[in-house]
């Protein structure tokens, strides 16, 4: 019943995020590229404040799936690398944090695009 | 006659439109006007490694197409006017080069089926060739992946997009011979409304093609009446019901004329295409496979076909500026 | 005559009439179901990776690590740009969007080479996002430095 719970809050965070997305695609010129920045520098900001965090705790992969929780964990990264290592952790923290999700894409994406070809739509 | 009025050539020995090829892709074939399309294609690559060199077989097949059902060799057609949408009308190049026809290539977006047709027949009728050829195509894919987004990337198309078709369509314009006559064509002004949204190229291009209609009217002293149909060529179903609206504002009656190769083309409720179809190949196609055939049976008598385009690069819309658009009308009846 | 220009103002609000409008609230209920349940797949491995002995943070990542492996293999079998359709955001703001803009750019080019082609337009809808990624971190990590 826990596990229960705990998945129904990411469905329901998950999706709340990602009808908000959606709601700016019909409402506002904005395409998928520049909402995907817009989420990101939204999810960046609310971790500085210290208000993306108890988002994390209370849904999980409800907030770290969306690309705002790639923002979280780039400037959750650089903060706690700064304590660590001092001013320089702010230029190396982000990026290690988020190392394995960058190089998963690249790498993945790469061999996926190697694998196959795209299919016209009709 | 020549020169009349503001901006329109009539054409004391109006040049006939001898000969019409049309080639279209699967989604086309399947659509309301399919049976009318010459060389019906299944495979939308037309077995090529890209949707470029597919675009460039798909002229290459139109053109061969055309000069066998005229009964005509590459050396008896004198010039050709033709352009396509790919950078640098590239398509069009590389699906001409094989035929050794004297070539020039144009870019009028999607209005060009009526550039070529405006050119070839003006030379036609001044008496500098006999047989001309003109034609454009257009590729659903490759415009996608020049014009807008990956094939496989997860968006949602707009509802007031146009879905850019696979098709081409050439013609043959001759000085003499039995056919749809070219009366009269309207080259049209570049007309900028101030549109910016790339997903509503409709409402880019019903300014200019109003526009043309209007000088043709008026340059030749004519009514929407006296038309059997008056076509555009890719406005789609926002687009065309715009123009007829700014049309009416400007004290001129379209709707009971006024129709739209881009409506025609698709089933936008079974075949998904939203607002309609666009693309050179568009007007293109369904002038030389379903218009065409309607003058020749003499379904309709009198037309003024209008391709429309909107002028843009994926760079100018990114840097903010407007869309504007053209079109070129060219009068045609049938005898 | 009468002049196209003489409408200019008018025809923004012209156009805005005849053009159809977006289903925002159908939209927005498919995105949240769509993103919704992405998101609980991925909490759904980081659970099964967490049952199998790994720490939190770690199950976390490797879960992020198959739903952006999942999406590179559902963009390659033709599948995930379907999904797309049906789900819009819901299917673009995950994680799997973000690697689904990276895997179509580099399918869409490929024929332009596998360094200028694929290499190079790998990043053109998701590069974006890792620069100004970047830039928020240094510049979240500075400010955090001196306060």
């Amino acid at each position: 019943m826990d596990l229960f719970m705990e998945l129904l809050k990411t469905f329901v965070v998950g999706g709340i995020i990602c009808s908000i997305g959606q709601i700016l695609l019909d409402r506002t010129k904005l395409t998928g590229g520049r909402i995907m920045v817009l989420f990101l520098l939204a999810g960046a900001v609310l971790t500085a404040l210290g208000l993306y965090e108890p988002l994390v705790n209370f849904a999980g992969a409800g907030a770290t799936v969306p690309i705002s929780g790639f923002g979280y964990a780039l400037v959750k990264g650089a903060i706690e690398e700064v304590g660590k290592e001092g001013f320089m952790g702010a230029f190396s923290g982000g990026i290690k944090a988020t190392s394995a999700g960058i190089t998963a894409a690249i790498v993945f994406g790469y061999m996926a695009a190697l694998l196959s070809n795209p299919k016209s739509k009709s | 006659m020549g020169h009349t009025g503001k901006q329109t050539i009539v054409f004391k020995n109006p040049p006939v439109i001898t000969c019409a090829y049309s080639s279209a892709g699967p989604k086309e074939s399947a659509g309301p006007l399919g049976d009318y399309f010459d060389n019906q294609l299944q495979d939308e690559l037309l077995g090529q490694e890209t949707w470029e060199k597919a675009e460039s077989i798909l002229i290459k097949q139109t053109v061969q197409g055309l000069l066998n059902k005229a009964d005509k060799r590459p050396e008896d057609i004198q010039y050709l006017f033709a352009g396509d949408l790919q950078n640098q009308v590239i398509a069009s190049t590389f699906g001409l080069k094989d035929f050794n026809i004297p070539f020039f290539g144009l870019y009028g977006a999607c209005s060009t089926m009526g550039e070529s047709m405006c050119l070839a027949s003006i030379m036609v009728a001044g008496g500098m060739a006999d047989l001309v050829m003109a034609g454009t195509s257009s590729h659903n894919c490759a415009a996608e992946k020049q014009f807008r987004f990956p094939l496989e990337y997860a968006g949602q198309r707009t509802l007031t997009q146009q879905w850019t078709a696979t098709a081409s369509g050439f013609v043959l314009i001759s000085r003499c011979g039995k056919g749809p006559k070219i009366e009269a064509v309207t080259p049209g002004k570049i007309v900028d409304l101030g549109i910016k949204d790339s997903f509503n190229m409709g409402a880019a291009m019903a300014p200019a093609a109003v526009d043309t209609i209007l000088a043709h009217l008026e340059d030749t002293n004519q009514k929407p009446s006296d038309f059997d149909a008056i076509i555009t060529g890719d406005l789609g179903n926002c687009g065309s019901d715009i123009a007829v609206d700014i049309a009416n504002k400007l004290g001129v009656d379209l709707s009971k004329v006024m129709n739209d190769c881009g409506k025609l083309i698709y089933d936008d409720e079974s075949q998904d295409t939203h607002c309609g179809g666009s693309g050179c190949g568009c007007s293109g196609s369904v002038f030389a496979g379903y218009l065409y055939k309607q003058l020749l049976k003499r379904n309709l008598k009198k037309i003024l076909l209008i391709p429309t385009g909107a002028l843009m690069s994926p760079g100018s819309t990114q840097q903010g500026n407007t869309i504007p658009g053209v079109a070129h009308a060219v009068s045609i009846v049938m005898d | 005559m009468a002049n196209i220009k003489q409408l200019k103002n008018e025809y923004p609000q012209i156009v805005k009439e005849h053009s159809p409008k977006n289903k925002v609230m159908i939209n927005s209920a498919k995105a949240f179901l769509v993103g919704g349940a992405i998101c609980t797949i991925g909490q759904g491995f980081t659970e099964i990776y967490k049952y199998y002995g790994m720490a939190k943070d770690d199950a976390q990542m490797v879960s992020t690590v198959t739903l952006i492996l999942l999406s590179a293999i559902f963009t390659g079998f033709n599948i995930y740009d379907n999904i797309g359709k049906f789900g819009g955001a819901g299917a673009a703001i995950p994680i799997t969007g973000f690697a689904n803009a990276m895997v179509s750019s580099a399918m869409e080019f490929k024929k332009e080479g596998y360094v200028y082609g694929m290499g190079a337009k790998l990043f053109t809808i998701a590069g974006p996002v890792i620069v100004f990624g970047a830039i928020a971190s240094v510049v979240a990590g500075i400010i955090f430095y001196f306060v």
